[in-house]
């Protein structure tokens, strides 16, 4: 613990566009120890996908990615040639996708899917590989994975699909997982079983996570630490205790809020007014101000800076909910 | 790497294997539509036929109308047998040189499906690769690709042939490459479409995240998804070549006169049609109708069956 596995500096993704241009992702920057799980959460358009997708460098035309450096073990990756990314994809940081029933093609069995990653990054033989993917399918909670080898994906059900998606991705003992909503397109009681299958495997093969999602439920069982993102900036990352317990930002704070309580007796849920703002047209001071009930006139023409409003607590806010220190 | 996964899987396979793959395709629902649709049935039994009579014609032929010792000038324009002036021997009839009619169109549809046949392979090799690089890479490989494919289109397919064949003259290997040169772009245009949207499934997007490199995630991945298209338009396509091809035959720029096919054989009888020798004419004529009609029906079924976006 305590080692710094990823570390993203000041990243930049820009899609440059006929009607303008688009700043998915706008300076952030945030690291990720060894071991630890990370909660990316973030409304729709928030840019939360687009930034892992860029530190995996897939990012295709007409979109750019910059940054000052992607450290990952020390290496940057913004400055690796494809051919060295090839290597770091899959073997290194492996993603899992929103939507099992798409994330699998259905024309292979899932044995072929599974050594597809194998034949990749490792050398097995033959029988090796068929006793790797009948480990890696016990291992995601798969019973009788010896007769389950030769199914095709429509055979499986979405939550089934999913354990196979995370043994793939697992295949490789990845030391990164990145997961973009793993389990948004899952029934409720299946999410906790997957969510918890997630936590226990990457405890115990020492892999770290990102867990990409707009739930700020789901991540608050799971991650050690939170950075919200609202229109492409991070606008507050802490601890899973003090973005809860502590909220900095009037954002957190709605999201929060907005989470339905069974103990509380609500007659209507609390909601953020308004929309997420057209991506052509950000407002020019906070990003969050036309809608925040707490903005005032300095909101609206002036970017906030980090504040430091506990230990490793930070947000982008001119009146924080919570007193901090502006950080030169 | 890729052929080592395929040749282990019928190791393991053996006890299962064939069997149970013969019956697992028996009771897939594709056998049981088809078992139902009777014009698939009589399209499929029509392919079948034309096909053996074109393979194993000669054999059973009752003359070789390429061979001049055979033929006798005395026996031209024989009508079929049935009427007053028939002759058993030649059950449709001869034409001008006293060739047998039947003989002529089995012949000739040797050549025809030959030409049908080899145009869509070669069509659909050349096409589905563009469509393939064009789809999956975009920017200006596709830009290239699909404009030159755009101009294509913008003339008639048969002006461009008729074009290609006078200015190259006539021969079967002319007729081909004419015939592949207007034939590509459908192929393209609909893998190229279909490429764009697998493109986006997350599959796809999977298969990037690993590592795979480029022309692996294209034909390992995404060929083996577009190909039920490419089996749709390659059968209804060998009609339109087979179609093609006659009517090139037919105007005088297709295939040479020691090579006939059945485009040709119309044209031959076509200046006596109105002088009561109806024969020499109608009959490769109705063979080519009946050969197209077959490939269309089967073509149409498979096109409702594979295309989940019919069902």
């Amino acid at each position: 613990m305590g080692n710094k596995l990823l570390e993203v500096k000041e990243l930049r993704t820009y899609f440059h566009t006929f009607k303008g241009v688009v700043k998915a992702v706008d300076g952030i920057s945030f690291s990720l120890e060894e071991g630890e799980i990370l909660g990316i959460v973030g409304e729709s358009g928030s840019g939360k996908s687009v930034t892992s997708f860029s530190i995996l460098k897939l990012i295709e035309e007409p979109g750019v990615v910059e940054a000052e450096e992607i450290l990952f073990k020390g290496e940057d990756l913004f400055r690796k040639s494809e051919k060295d990314m090839m290597k770091v994809r899959g073997r290194e940081i492996s993603m899992i996708f929103q939507d099992p029933m798409t994330s699998l093609n259905p024309l292979y069995t899932i044995q072929q899917q599974i050594e597809e990653m194998l034949k990749l990054h490792g050398n097995f033989n033959e029988g090796q590989r068929k006793e790797r993917c009948i480990e890696l399918l016990r291992l995601v909670g798969i019973p009788n994975p010896e007769d389950r080898l030769k199914s095709y994906p429509h055979q499986f059900s979405g939550g089934m699909r999913q354990r196979v998606i995370i043994a793939i991705a697992l295949a490789a003992n990845p030391k990164l997982i990145i997961a973009d909503e793993p389990t948004t397109a899952l029934d409720v009681t299946i999410q906790a079983q997957i969510l918890k299958l997630m936590k226990e495997l990457v405890y115990n093969e020492g892999a770290s996570l990102i867990l990409i999602t707009h739930d700020l439920a789901v991540v608050s069982q799971m991650a050690d630490r939170i950075a919200v993102m609202y229109c492409g900036k991070i606008v507050e990352e802490g601890s899973t205790d003090d973005i809860i317990k502590n909220t900095a930002h009037p954002y957190t704070k709605g999201l929060l809020n907005s989470i339905p309580r069974l103990n509380k007796n609500l007659n209507r849920l609390e909601q953020i007014p308004g929309m997420v703002p057209n991506m052509f047209d950000l407002p020019r001071g906070c990003k969050f101000a036309p809608r925040c009930k707490y903005s005032k006139e300095k909101c609206l023409v002036e970017e906030p800076k980090n504040i430091i409003v506990g230990r490793g607590h930070r947000t982008a806010c001119h009146f924080p909910l919570k007193e901090g220190y502006i950080l030169d | 790497m890729t052929t080592s996964a395929k040749s282990q899987q019928p190791k393991e396979k053996e006890d299962i294997s064939i069997k149970e793959r013969l019956n697992r395709i028996r009771s897939s629902e594709f056998i049981y539509n088809y078992k139902r649709n009777i014009p698939a049935i009589i399209g499929s039994i029509i392919i079948a036929l034309a096909l053996f009579v074109a393979i194993f014609g000669p054999l059973f032929a009752p003359q070789n109308p390429y061979d001049l010792t055979e033929i006798d000038l005395a026996d031209a324009y024989k009508p079929p047998f049935w009427q007053e002036e028939g002759d058993s021997r030649f059950i449709l009839g001869t034409d001008d040189q006293g060739r047998d009619i039947l003989s002529g169109i089995i012949y000739g549809s040797r050549v025809s499906l030959f030409i049908g046949l080899t145009v869509m392979l070669m069509s659909c090799l050349i096409g589905t690769s563009l469509g393939l690089l064009s789809g999956y890479y975009g920017g200006k490989i596709d830009s290239l690709i699909m404009r030159i494919a755009d101009i294509q289109l913008s003339f008639p397919s048969m002006l461009i042939a008729l074009f290609i064949m006078s200015a190259f003259g006539r021969g079967v290997d002319k007729l081909l490459i004419a015939l592949t040169l207007v034939g590509w772009v459908i192929f393209a245009r609909t893998v190229r479409g279909e490429t764009l949207s697998l493109k986006k499934k997350e599959f796809i997007e999977a298969t990037k995240v690993i590592g795979l490199p480029n022309y692996k995630i294209i034909f390992k991945h995404v060929l083996p998804n577009v190909f039920t298209s490419v089996i749709v338009i390659s059968t209804i396509k060998v009609g339109d070549f087979i179609l093609t091809e006659a009517t090139l035959s037919f105007l005088g720029v297709g295939v040479p006169i020691t090579e006939p096919s059945l485009g040709l054989l119309v044209k031959n009888g076509f200046d006596v049609l109105f002088s009561g020798l109806w024969w020499v004419s109608v009959f490769p004529g109705l063979y080519i109708m009946m050969l197209v009609f077959g490939i269309n029906l089967l073509g149409d079924f498979l096109r409702d069956e594979l295309n989940p976006k019919l069902k």
